[in-house]
């Protein structure tokens, strides 16, 4: 029998038609997961041909993109303030009304970030297929998912047949060995690969992340790592599962229980790259060598250490322009940088482990004056954990803001917005211009390095904090 | 969607590298439910002043790119969010085509499925267009090249069923729907 890689494995499981020359391959979706931006338009195309969602029980819809997480516009019954937001948001509840699909709506207490949700309810699995419309659907690979962003159009596809037409990507192998220093996490090791191959090293693949390294990380590591594979621009990263993936699932509400669930876990334990297997390419990475790591220009590829310096790129246009936008010099020193705003969430760095790390930066300190430090929990779950836990407790003792689940600060479309000209130490996933509002300049970072920073006022390497 | 056969038009030349689609449009503008009239949002930040003026020396201000229906980009365009709503302010702005040596995996695919025809080719055909804004060229999609001003023949990739239903104006929706018969077989099997 050919030996075949993680990803071949889900593949060939979800064919339903082989591709052909002449036509891409009919791959079945098992779990689609729907949120309030990108799905409206789909819904109207399903209206417009008087097609029914095929699946609902496969469809997991919540709302997070254009959200607030402002309680008083929650649960204090301020209106939502921006009103195309708030249509937005009516819209996903209309059509959820019309076509039958289980809403996790505004005030529920399972909603949170579409990405943080699935794996936290136990709807994602190893060996599924998952699609949503959102790039970073990549997040839940590291059950061993096959997961990839789409489009709206493939989005109301999926809702009418379950199934989208695809070529089959390349495989890309990320080969992480030794183990990461104490203080640097995963988001330190994924920005370090993104400068490593590029932002556009990945293209065409699908990443399988590898190695002693990795099978160290906890799920919510794994996850961060995942999540920036398109970062890198491959759709989709995975990790093969095992007991840490095991551990996580059993008895979450959507996984299976009981006598399901050891089968569950017998199947799952099969999905691994069998030996002898060929990637397209592979890429060795050594995590020993990986430090703090912090973004200095317009894309998450323009990455260096925090002890590091700006490189000089004298003469290339893009790298000028970057920098003229990030207000920053060729070999300006990271560390020191004066900081305004301090963002901890998004789906890749919201979950309970990464609120757990700032806390511990934070607690018996202050953020420092004039930073404006927002935390968001990646969903109501994790909120109502970090309150129990004493969590909550430090980051508002510290000064901090403590808000609702939502995607927030990540991304300029639900009134948290960092302001022009400012710096915000954030630990979501794009630094490009205008990302998190208009002339905003991102600097993207660990959870660790965000609290430690928002302390100092400046651009901070967290391992003081930490030892 | 309208069929595409050839595209002749002049071109208009971005030559950054990695426009991501927050630049193309921003996500402040996705709080649409509709597809319609996105194109006043297109690379908003970049065309628009503060005060929401057009910046006079941005190209797609400029009098000669009035009217243009091809989009030269430097290297790796429309990575980053998956938003349909890039295409469709292209696409609404008036651009039918959009060329660079590497276009992003699910923004190549959400121009596909709107209209947009994604072009790849190489990098000395490339750097001929970057280098002549406004050249006047042809994008032939049945036959798969690109025609310079000077006649030469660029082949370019299109996988074979995106360009049937691109040439056809029909989208993939039929073609899975008429498969519903094997999606149902599968369900049972794996059930």
């Amino acid at each position: 029998m050919t030996a075949k890689t993680l990803f071949d494995k889900v593949w060939e499981r979800h064919v339903v038609v082989p591709e052909t020359a002449e036509t891409p391959a009919v791959l079945y979706i098992d779990l689609h997961l729907v949120h309030e931006v990108t799905s409206p338009q789909a819904f109207s195309v399903l209206r417009s041909r008087g097609l029914p969602v095929r699946r609902p029980d496969r469809t997991l819809v919540t709302m997070d993109h254009s959200t607030p997480t402002d309680s008083a516009q929650l649960f204090g019954g301020v209106p939502i303030a921006i009103e195309s937001a708030a249509r937005q948001i009516r819209a996903l509840e209309q059509n959820c009304a019309e076509f039958g699909l289980e809403l996790i709506g505004l005030r529920d207490a399972r909603r949170g970030i579409v990405h943080v949700i699935g794996p936290e309810l136990g709807a994602t699995q190893p060996g599924k297929t998952i699609v949503c419309g959102d790039s970073h659907t990549s997040t839940h690979g590291a059950f061993g998912a096959l997961a990839f962003g789409i489009g709206t159009t493939e989005v109301g596809y999926v809702l009418a047949t379950q199934c989208l037409l695809q070529r089959k990507p390349r495989a890309l192998a990320i080969e992480v060995t030794n183990q990461l220093a104490p203080g640097v996490s995963a988001k330190d090791l994924v920005l370090s690969i993104i400068g490593q191959i590029g932002v556009h090293g990945g293209t065409g693949h699908v990443i399988e992340y590898r190695g002693p390294a990795i099978e160290a990380l906890s799920m919510d590591g794994r996850m961060t790592i995942c999540n920036m594979s398109i970062e890198a621009g491959a759709r989709a990263g995975m990790v093969a599962p095992d007991q840490t993936t095991f551990d996580y699932l059993r008895g979450r509400p959507r996984a299976p229980q009981g006598e399901a669930w050891e089968r569950a876990v017998t199947g799952w334990r099969e999905l691994h790259t069998d030996d002898g297997a060929v990637f397209d390419k592979v890429v060795h990475v050594d995590a020993a060598s990986v430090e703090p790591m912090v973004t200095y220009g317009t894309n998450p590829g323009m990455v260096a250490p925090v002890s590091g310096r700006v490189p000089e790129r004298r003469g290339d246009a893009v790298f000028e322009r970057s920098l003229q936008y990030m207000g920053l010099a060729h070999g300006e020193r990271l560390a020191d940088k004066p900081v305004q705003v301090v963002f901890v969430g998004s789906c890749t760095n919201a979950r309970l482990s990464d609120l757990e790390i700032a806390a511990r930066v934070l607690a018996g300190r202050k953020v420092a004056p004039g930073v404006r430090m927002l935390v968001v929990p990646g969903s109501q779950q994790i909120k109502l954990e970090a309150e129990s836990r004493g969590l909550a407790k430090a980051f508002i003792d510290a000064g901090a803001e403590w808000r609702e689940s939502g995607c927030s600060m990540c991304l300029g479309m639900n009134g948290d917005l960092v302001g022009k000209d400012q710096y915000c130490v954030s630990t979501s996933n794009r630094n490009f211009e205008g990302r998190q509002g208009i002339g905003a300049r991102t600097l993207l970072a660990s959870p660790a390095t965000a609290a430690a920073s928002a302390v100092r006022g400046r651009v901070t390497d967290p391992r003081e904090f930490l030892n | 969607m309208d069929p595409i056969t050839v595209i002749q038009s002049r071109t208009v030349v971005m030559p950054s590298s990695n426009i991501d689609t927050d630049q193309i449009i921003p996500a402040r503008f996705l709080t649409t439910t509709t597809r319609e009239g996105l194109g006043v949002a297109l690379f908003a930040d970049w065309r628009y002043d503060s005060t929401g003026q057009p910046r006079p020396d941005f190209v797609l201000n400029l009098p000669e790119a009035q009217g243009c229906q091809v989009l030269v980009a430097g290297h790796n365009i429309g990575c980053g969010s998956s938003r349909e709503h890039a295409p469709w302010a292209l696409l609404d702005h008036g651009f039918r085509a959009v060329i660079s040596t590497e276009i992003a995996d699910i923004f190549r695919s959400n121009s596909l499925k709107n209209g947009l025809l994604p072009v790849i080719v190489d990098e000395v055909t490339h750097a001929w267009l970057v280098a002549n804004p406004g050249a006047e060229i042809e994008i032939d999609l049945p036959a798969g090249v690109l025609r310079l001003p000077d006649g030469r023949e660029v082949p370019f990739p299109i996988e074979a069923f995106a360009r049937y239903c691109l040439m056809h104006g029909v989208d993939e929706l039929g073609y899975l729907l008429g498969r519903a018969d094997d999606i149902a077989a599968y369900e049972g099997r794996v059930a």
